[in-house]
């Protein structure tokens, strides 16, 4: 049992919003406003984040009873969820620093080792697999500029 | 309407380019492959593709793209007869009865109707646009800033409110994507806002990144180890996709039905083609003389909605285009695909593109013959198709996004948004914050606050112009009557219309 059984979802979702809706105004006062007539950067911003502090209360107020412990909650992924977001980072830093083929390589190993079905062979074979379809498509096929391999 | 029907001769000439024609084979496709993939939609398969939208000319681009938006619905619902497995919203009302037709045997005969429920919607579509356009290229000339402005209000109101879920929390999620669109140089003072000094951020963040992030991340992380996709054992072949002569009797006027709901439903922005499909069944199990049948094979169930979705599909692209207003997420992209190309879709892109409009009008027919003519002798293809494993497909799927993505600026950066996004999707979700909206908050929000400013620039900073002139005050009228419902139905805490009808499905 997860400790979020306790908080209401609506009213953390309330929270959030508040919250997003101060940073913005706080961040968008440091722009210049202007008036009506002649609006500054920080107009439209501050106003959206005190619309998005307004609905956040509203929410918080018309909040429907219901946590996390509901029916409807399930439990954390967080193998799935590191795994992917992992895979999706990997790509941006391996492309950086090591080119297209480690980065594919990588990142879909990483993001297939995410589902609890697939095995390390299936992994590293789906992971060479696209690979070889990735670089044929869009280095050979379509000629993007991305270096296969950055050996520095 | 002469005028309409030469434009119209002279749209069909756009659209049969043999380049054009090209991309638009290449997007149906794409699409109905993406729209019979388990686990992947319209939306995704759109974002993905946007990138390479942007080396191509404003033509075949837009071609493309309606043709992976109609291509993924003819795709979806062959998951959802076959399978049982919409991948498209809309479709799971043809789940219904389209999958205990599989069961049956005659799950061929569903998916031949489903295609000629789509191409008699084509054509009704086609014929409206020939009777509307006249009547909208004069309604452009009224439209100024004051106008354009109040009718976007109206678009973003009524796609926060009928959303899914709460309509306070697509309002606020409308707001958020407003509040992105905000993010980079602002274009008249020339100030930063937002970019947390990183300097990629001057541009603002970037669609593909954005949607791919909300839709496709966010998807993968409430999805995995979670949601058992099943593959399908059907096998289905050429010949068995021939109706017999009762079933077609027995379709011809559900879809007409079907394609009238589709077709009122369509005009209307913020109307999710979901909602359209749950009207049409119900509506045909209502007018039905055996209510009994539905539920367990009834041809009727499978030929109205998909008629409804796939005119629907048609008519969404009429208030994007003429109006700039998207009724949904998909039409937001379409429209943030324009205009990236410098067009601006509105009251007045059909006097000024008429080859954009006309061509993309065209081109819906044309895509629908071509969708016919690939789904024949292809659908063994997408059956096999349907059998590829939930857990292989999303890590291909993630390395798309990520290149897709990469390949608009060659920004690495980019990649890193689509993550970021990913996270914050995966978390507005899990708070069941619909994330739709946060898409049309995003590609209509520059355009609001161009012509807000413009519109108090010339009005010399006075807001009562929004009152002072009809259009507008009739348009603002309508935002405090949505608003008005809103509330009401709170405060008497009646349920949602999409409850009613789903209780209409499930009370027998």
């Amino acid at each position: 049992m997860t400790p979020l059984r306790a908080f209401n979802k609506d009213r953390v979702g309330a929270a959030l919003l508040i919250l997003m809706g101060a940073a913005i105004v706080a961040q968008g006062l440091t722009y210049k406003m202007g008036e009506l007539t002649r609006m500054g950067a920080g107009f439209i911003p501050v106003m959206l984040g005190i619309a998005l502090m307004l609905v956040g209360i509203a929410i918080s107020v018309t909040a429907e009873p219901g946590g996390f412990g509901t029916a409807q909650s399930r439990p954390s992924e967080w193998r799935g969820w590191l795994c992917v977001l992992g895979g999706v980072m990997a790509f941006a830093v391996l492309g950086a620093l090591a080119g297209l083929v480690p980065a594919t390589l990588l990142s879909v190993f990483i993001a297939a080792m995410g589902d609890r079905a697939n095995s390390v062979r299936d992994s590293a074979i789906l992971a060479v697999g696209v690979t070889g379809v990735g670089v044929l498509v869009f280095v050979y096929g379509l000629r993007m500029p991305f270096p296969l391999f950055i050996l520095s | 309407m002469g005028q309409a029907l030469h434009d119209l001769w002279y749209g069909f000439g756009v659209a049969l380019v043999p380049n054009h024609l090209m991309w638009s084979v290449f997007g149906v496709l794409l699409g109905n492959l993406i729209g019979v993939l388990p686990g992947m939609g319209a939306l995704t398969a759109i974002s993905m593709l946007l990138p390479l939208t942007y080396v191509l000319a404003p033509i075949p681009a837009i071609l493309m793209l309606a043709g992976i938006f109609y291509g993924s619905m003819y795709g979806g619902a062959i998951g959802a007869i076959l399978l049982n497995l919409p991948s498209h919203p809309p479709h799971a009302v043809t789940c219904i009865d389209g999958y205990p037709m599989t069961q049956q045997g005659r799950g061929g005969a569903a998916l031949g109707v489903t295609m000629m429920s789509s191409f008699f919607a084509a054509s009704v579509g086609i014929l409206i646009m020939i009777f509307l356009s006249p009547w909208l290229e004069a309604a452009a000339l009224n439209f100024g800033p004051t106008e354009i402005s109040a009718i976007m209000l109206l678009g973003l109101l009524a796609g926060a409110t009928m959303s899914r879920g709460s309509p306070l929390k697509g309002v606020a999620m409308t707001i958020f994507g407003l509040f992105i669109g905000t993010v980079g140089t602002d274009v008249i003072s020339g100030t930063q806002r937002y970019t947390l000094g990183i300097s990629e951020l001057s541009d603002g963040i970037d669609l593909a990144a954005l949607s791919l992030g909300l839709f496709g991340i966010a998807d993968f992380l409430v999805t995995i180890n979670r949601k058992v996709i099943k593959a399908s054992d059907a096998k289905v072949g050429m010949r068995d996709m021939r109706p017999t002569r009762a079933e077609l009797k027995r379709s011809f006027f559900p879809m007409l039905r079907g394609t009238a709901v589709g077709c009122l439903f369509g005009a209307m922005p913020g109307t999710g083609p979901t909602i359209t499909t749950f009207i049409a069944y119900a509506l045909e199990r209502k007018v039905a003389k055996d209510p009994t049948r539905f539920g367990r094979g009834a041809i009727e169930g499978v030929a109205a909605p998909e008629a409804a979705a796939h005119s629907k599909t048609q008519m969404d692209f009429i208030p994007t285009m003429s109006l700039g207003i998207p009724g949904d997420a998909v039409m937001a992209l379409l429209l943030g695909a324009l205009i990236i190309k410098g067009i601006q879709p509105g009251p007045q892109m059909i006097s000024e593109h008429p080859d954009i409009f006309w061509g993309l009008v065209a081109s819906f027919w044309i895509g629908n013959v071509l969708l016919i003519v690939l789904n024949v002798p292809l659908i063994g293809v997408w059956v096999r198709m349907l059998q590829v494993p939930y857990r292989l497909l999303y890590p291909a799927a993630l390395f798309f996004i990520c290149i897709g993505v990469y390949s608009t600026h060659n920004s690495l950066i980019d990649v890193v948004e689509v993550a970021a996004f990913g996270v914050v999707g995966a978390i507005f979700l899990a708070l069941d914050f619909p994330i739709a909206p946060i898409v049309l908050g995003y590609v209509l929000g520059p355009m609001i606050e161009e012509n807000f400013r413009r519109a108090l620039l010339l009005s010399r900073g006075t807001l009562s112009v929004y009152l002072t002139h009809p259009i507008a005050a009739w348009i603002i009228g309508a935002c405090v009557l949505l608003i008005a419902a809103q509330v009401l139905s709170y405060a008497r805490r009646t349920k949602t219309p999409r409850a009613i009808v789903a209780e209409t499905l499930i009370v027998d």
